[in-house]
């Protein structure tokens, strides 16, 4: 198994490679594919990428919880988190 | 939203042609497919990070019939959100 990391880096480096853009503009090209990601997101969209997956906004219902330091009981407020659901062809290609 | 309006919205947000929006939207994903296909992690600051979890064979059961089957040792990719997304989304409605 290896345990390397991929990062915003790499993806910048694949994109210099394999379409020729100069390496400076790749970065910010990363960062532009991101920001439209996440800016659909806050929109509330949900993105759905054939063979890769699905990335949506969900709510989290409110919970009790507890402090682990003090043993506190506390309330966790509703919050919006992001969720991703891999597509079957993702999780087929993790598993060959 | 799909991948086509994924790549029209990255082609109007720094205007570029929709065919290069959709050659560097193709090149990510792939990119990203690739390293986890390898057992990699993925980690992008400010998004979120991809982590592969390993799961060993256990026996489990067909629900709808209640008959026992053997599940084959598995693996599947976590999305965890990064801090800066997760705040930004979490507007507490």
């Amino acid at each position: 198994m290896n345990s390397s990391n991929l990062t915003r880096k790499d993806l910048a480096e694949a994109i210099s490679n394999q379409l020729g853009y100069p390496q400076s503009s790749c970065a910010d090209i990363v960062d532009s594919f991101l920001d439209t990601m996440k800016q659909a997101l806050l929109d509330g969209e949900t993105i759905k990428l054939v063979h890769f997956g699905t990335f949506s906004v969900r709510d989290k219902q409110p919970r009790r919880g507890r402090n682990p330091r003090t043993g506190e009981s506390i309330t966790i407020k509703k919050r919006q988190t992001v969720s991703f659901r891999p597509s079957k062809k993702l999780r087929e290609q993790i598993n060959v | 939203m799909n991948k086509s309006e994924l790549i029209e919205a990255l082609a109007q947000d720094i205007n570029i042609p929709h065919r290069e929006a959709a050659a560097i939207t193709n090149t990510v994903i792939e990119t990203m497919t690739e390293a986890l296909a390898r057992g990699e992690s993925i980690e992008i600051r400010g998004f979120g990070s991809f982590v592969i979890k390993k799961y060993d064979a256990y026996e489990g059961r067909n629900p709808k019939t209640g008959k026992k089957i053997q599940v084959r040792p598995k693996k599947l990719p976590f999305f965890k959100v990064g801090k800066d997304l997760r705040e930004k989304v979490n507007v507490g409605k």
